[in-house]
């Protein structure tokens, strides 16, 4: 039987905060232990929230930028349940009223052939629990300790339709929504750190069929490979498993990234009544509309705006501005240069080919070594014929690793480019007469050995030559 | 036979001390001199601070010298033990915050000091303001000071008690479903419970975080406006304050109440009203009458469903309110070590009291999935419909007057086994909690026993001014508030 995948998504994306969401403790992390706590985040008694409203304003942008429609009043709601790392004995969240709802994500699936809108069934505001330590100083021991730092640090949870058919679709909107959060400055994306986590519903259907299958929650993957590998796995199971004529049970089950494996974590029997109720202690929420005008004003480009001005503005092929427009730092990067040299295409060239090579997965691009101004001075140079592209190769891996200007590298390792007609003419010259045997056979029509020639030229001119002058004279020569 | 210090009001030893014809210290003396004598049969306070007392006296003395005292300055006040003082113990009345010092402030603390007045200690209470009668509480009850074989009410028992029986000058106490007013009614003394947000509650432990008010219990009513003046107020540190400017209280008091409507709500005066209680109660509204006031009769229909909604909003409220106290970070941890759960179950079991429990499995309950809608949503449905019942009202009236509790207060034990009975003991009261009102209990009489009665007047949203003023009316044309018990206590002192 053929089966259809559904999934939805709920992404935990820790806001961008100078302090937590309800007291004025630092969100910063890894600090010392409970070094980042006070009363009201400890949760002790007779203490209360104040909402931060900068933790509003991050909602309502990431609202904006994903076609939600707003709850002007919205309201906060405890969801209550025990575990140590949760002071108060309840989480402070949104539930029946979340600030937003009914929104959607766009995203490229079939090898970006076709677009596909994933839908976004709410954004809420909530806060972070603390973290158990079951060892102090590397050492395991007999009781936990409880870290409050993270406590109340602000969280915005995105659920999503269960829209999406395969774990790559899952993967690319996770991509692009991170991508949107990261361009509106509300989230950094880390997932690693743990700042954008991903909880995964997925179920199997019988194709063709509208009835949705039992559902089974996915938790603790740490990266994008990680989603789109535990999925993969748990297709597999749930397939594996219908074929057999079992039936899947409705659990929550956990991601096993040594052992590439889930295993169940608690089944729906065991799930918590989290007897949710709107929080006394906070006034609900009203959004002005002169508030939400205010906010669309500091709304930056968003990347899809992004690609199409790109192509517009720059000339670049639409596939240029996607990759580029992905990361709003390389976006700026890619502009920067624009700025300080003319050919867009050959900037988007190397940004997608050695920049984002070296950069490697965190794409951190503003604390790359070669900069703007390194990478523009670079095509310059090409330009003008003072190196060759190939040159330019070793160039830019210098500046990588030196930071140097391209110029002094050139100066320092002799890598001008050699146009002099007479130097060239002088070497294949020599060339010429030590190889009578491979001339003697181009010229009876072997001309497949061209390139052999250009070879010992650029390899006696240590790649200096400019591959233009010496294609002219090696073909005059060998002509006779 | 001369006044002595103790048995003075706010307003009567701000003079003496402004006159310097008494010191700070002088004050505190005499009133510990009088705790010593009577709180053995009273037992009004969990705890006594009488080193921090005379070290506020010292601050408050030099302050008055510096001539920067302020109506406080130099008061010894007597504050609920659900309200924190920084290093100072707060138990709330039970065994899990037995030993549980607060590093900080509630914010009317930091009010209160910073005119320096004078803390003789912490006030015993209902457990977590849990109960009617004070006998909840984990350090044994408050006693009514008229007849210690009674309760002097709750859960604010202990501040009430204290101030009647002269054990301080002023106290603060908390009112979730009549705890100030109740008490102050059975001990014949003045309570009352401000606007809901005009008071902020940081600080203030919770019990129902929609319902919790922190509000003054005083001699007479003068006294509670000089307590409110200082305690009100908008704090950036609870959202649920109001920013709304504070009146000079205090200018509202005048002994006549003309121009003011009183509504008397036919549902307050029905079966199961003492006798007694219902004839004081008319009579002290015929003396307003006298004052100037004009008498309405007045429905609030929805009055019957006030206990139900109450008893489904507050413990549910509560059961979330107290799941802080799982024994992980401060307060009783038992001592089994086993494992996670059965820590928080034996620490949860051995550190709350039967009253805290059931109402803990009552709100529990009525948030349950399944039950929600039934009962929490339901009750928030009909408390808007008592909301609206008063704004009704309001539009006839300026203040609606109550008997404050159907009767006089009652035995020791007589109802700790019922209750229902027991809660059925706040059906006058509240309504305004739920409403957010504004009301006070002033004493309007003492039935055959000797016991006292009181008169509760109930404001629209933050007319504490109309509030204040009529019962200051009243109580300046009656002499109720005179009286006090221990006759021959404190001819002995
Ligand atoms: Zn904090």
């Amino acid at each position: 039987m053929e089966f259809e995948t559904i999934i939805g998504l709920e992404v935990h994306a820790q806001m961008l905060t100078e302090t937590k969401i309800f007291c004025g403790c630092s969100t910063e992390f890894g600090q010392k232990p409970n070094s980042l706590s006070c009363p009201v985040c400890l949760g002790m008694p007779g203490v209360l929230p104040v909402l931060n409203r900068k933790v509003v304003e991050h909602a309502l942008k990431t609202a904006i930028a994903t076609n939600c429609s707003i709850n002007k009043y919205n309201r906060f709601a405890r969801k209550n349940y025990f575990y140590p790392d949760l002071p108060k004995g309840y989480q402070i969240s949104q539930f029946e009223l979340p600030i937003a709802v009914d929104g959607f994500v766009d995203i490229e699936v079939k090898n970006k052939k076709i677009l596909k809108r994933i839908g976004i069934t709410r954004i809420h505001m909530e806060e972070d629990a603390g973290k158990l330590l079951h060892q102090l100083d590397g050492i395991s021991s007999e009781s936990s300790y409880v870290d409050y730092n993270r406590t109340g640090v602000p969280l915005m949870e995105i659920v999503s339709e269960p829209d999406m058919r395969s774990p790559e679709e899952a993967g690319e909107y996770l991509r692009i929504l991170r991508s949107v959060l990261q361009y509106l400055d509300v989230c950094d994306g880390n997932m690693e750190q743990g700042s954008f986590r991903c909880d995964a519903n997925v179920s199997l259907r019988p194709k063709g069929r509208e009835e949705l299958g039992t559902k089974v929650e996915l938790k603790n993957m740490n990266s994008f490979r990680h989603v789109e590998k535990a999925l993969e796995y748990e297709i597999q199971r749930q397939q594996d498993m219908l074929e057999e004529g079992e039936t899947i049970v409705q659990e929550t089950r956990l991601w096993d990234e040594s052992g590439g494996v889930t295993f169940s974590m608690r089944s729906k029997e065991e799930a918590h009544d989290y007897r949710y109720f709107p929080d006394p202690d906070l006034v609900p929420i009203v959004i002005e509309d002169s508030w939400l005008q205010e906010i669309k004003g500091q709304l930056p480009e968003l990347p899809k705006e992004k690609v199409e001005r790109f192509i517009k503005q720059y000339g670049i092929p639409e596939y240029d501005a996607g990759i580029l427009s992905s990361n709003r730092q390389i976006a700026d990067y890619f502009e920067q240069c624009t700025g300080i040299y003319h050919k867009p295409k050959s900037i988007s060239n190397w940004i997608m080919g050695d920049i984002l090579r070296n950069l490697g997965d965190t794409r951190e691009i503003d604390n790359f070594p070669v900069t703007p101004k390194h990478l523009a001075g670079m095509l310059e140079l090409i330009d003008k014929g003072t190196i060759s592209g190939k040159i330019a190769k070793t160039v830019f891996e210098e500046m990588f690793t030196s930071g140097k200007m391209p110029e002094e590298i050139i100066r320092k390792k002799g890598l001008v480019q050699m146009s002099d007609q007479n130097e060239i003419e002088k070497v294949i010259g020599e060339i010429i007469d030590r190889n009578a045997e491979a001339v003697e056979e181009y010229r009876q029509g072997k001309e497949k050995i061209f390139g052999f020639f250009v070879g010992l030229v650029m390899k006696a001119t240590q790649g200096r030559a400019n591959p233009k002058i010496v294609n002219e004279i090696l073909r005059r020569k060998l002509a006779g | 036979m001369t006044k002595q210090l103790y048995q003075m009001t706010i307003h009567e030893l701000n003079k003496l001390l402004e006159d310097k014809k008494v010191s700070s210290g002088e004050i505190v003396e005499s009133v510990f001199k009088r705790i010593e004598s009577v709180e053995e049969k009273v037992h009004a306070y969990i705890t006594l601070t009488y080193d921090l007392a005379m070290q506020h006296a010292r601050d408050a003395d030099g302050r008055i010298l510096r001539k920067e005292a302020g109506f406080l300055t130099g008061i010894p006040l007597a504050i609920k033990d659900i309200i924190c003082i920084s290093g100072v113990k707060t138990t709330c009345g039970s065994k899990m915050l037995e030993n549980f010092i607060p590093p900080y402030d509630a914010t009317v603390i930091k009010k209160i000091k910073s005119q320096s007045a004078v803390f003789a200690g912490k006030t015993n209470m209902d457990e977590f303001a849990m109960g009617s009668s004070n006998e909840t509480s984990f350090f044994g009850p408050a006693r009514n000071p008229w007849d210690t074989e009674r309760i002097p009410g709750g859960s604010s028992g202990g501040s009430a008690a204290a101030v009647a029986a002269d054990e301080c000058i002023a106290s603060l106490g908390s009112d979730t479903g009549g705890s100030i007013r109740q008490p102050a009614s059975h001990c014949g003394v003045v309570g009352l419970k401000p606007t809901y947000g005009r008071v902020s509650r940081f600080g203030l432990i919770a019990f129902a975080s929609s319902l919790d008010q922190i509000g003054p219990v005083t001699k007479d009513v003068e006294d509670a406006a000089i307590l409110l003046n200082c305690i009100s107020g908008f704090d950036p540190m609870d959202s649920t304050s109001v920013n709304r400017e504070v009146p000079d209280y205090t200018k509202a008091l005048v002994k006549n109440a003309k121009g003011l409507t009183l509504g008397i709500p036919k549902e307050y005066f029905v079966e199961g009203l003492d006798p007694e209680v219902e004839k004081a109660v008319r009579d002290g509204i015929r003396e307003i009458e006298k004052q100037g006031a004009k008498i309405k009769e007045i429905s609030l229909p929805h009055t019957q469903y006030a206990v139900a909604v109450y008893y489904l909003i507050a413990p549910a409220e509560a059961c979330s309110n107290l799941a802080r106290y799982d024994g992980v970070k401060y307060g009783y941890r038992s001592d089994c070590k086993s494992n996670l759960r059965e820590m928080y179950e034996i620490t949860r079991s051995e550190g709350f009291g039967p009253e805290v429990k059931r109402r803990i499995m009552l709100g529990t309950y009525a948030l349950s999935a399944g039950y929600y809608d039934a009962y929490y949503k339901k009750a928030s449905q009909v408390r808007t419909l008592i909301c609206r019942d008063f704004e009704n009202a309001f539009k006839e009236c300026d203040l609606v007057v109550t008997p404050t509790a159907p009767a006089p207060a009652y035995r020791v034990g007589e109802k700790i086994s019922d209750p229902l009975s027991m809660y059925l003991d706040d059906i006058f009261t509240v309504p305004a909690n739920l409403a957010g009102l504004p009301c006070i209990s002033v004493p309007c009489g003492f039935n055959d026993k000797g016991l006292p009665m009181g008169l509760q007047g109930i404001g629209n949203l933050f007319e504490e001014e109309k509030v204040l003023r009529c019962a200051y009316c009243f109580e300046q044309n009656t002499d109720w508030h005179l009286r006090r018990p221990f006759k021959d206590a404190v001819s002995a002192c």
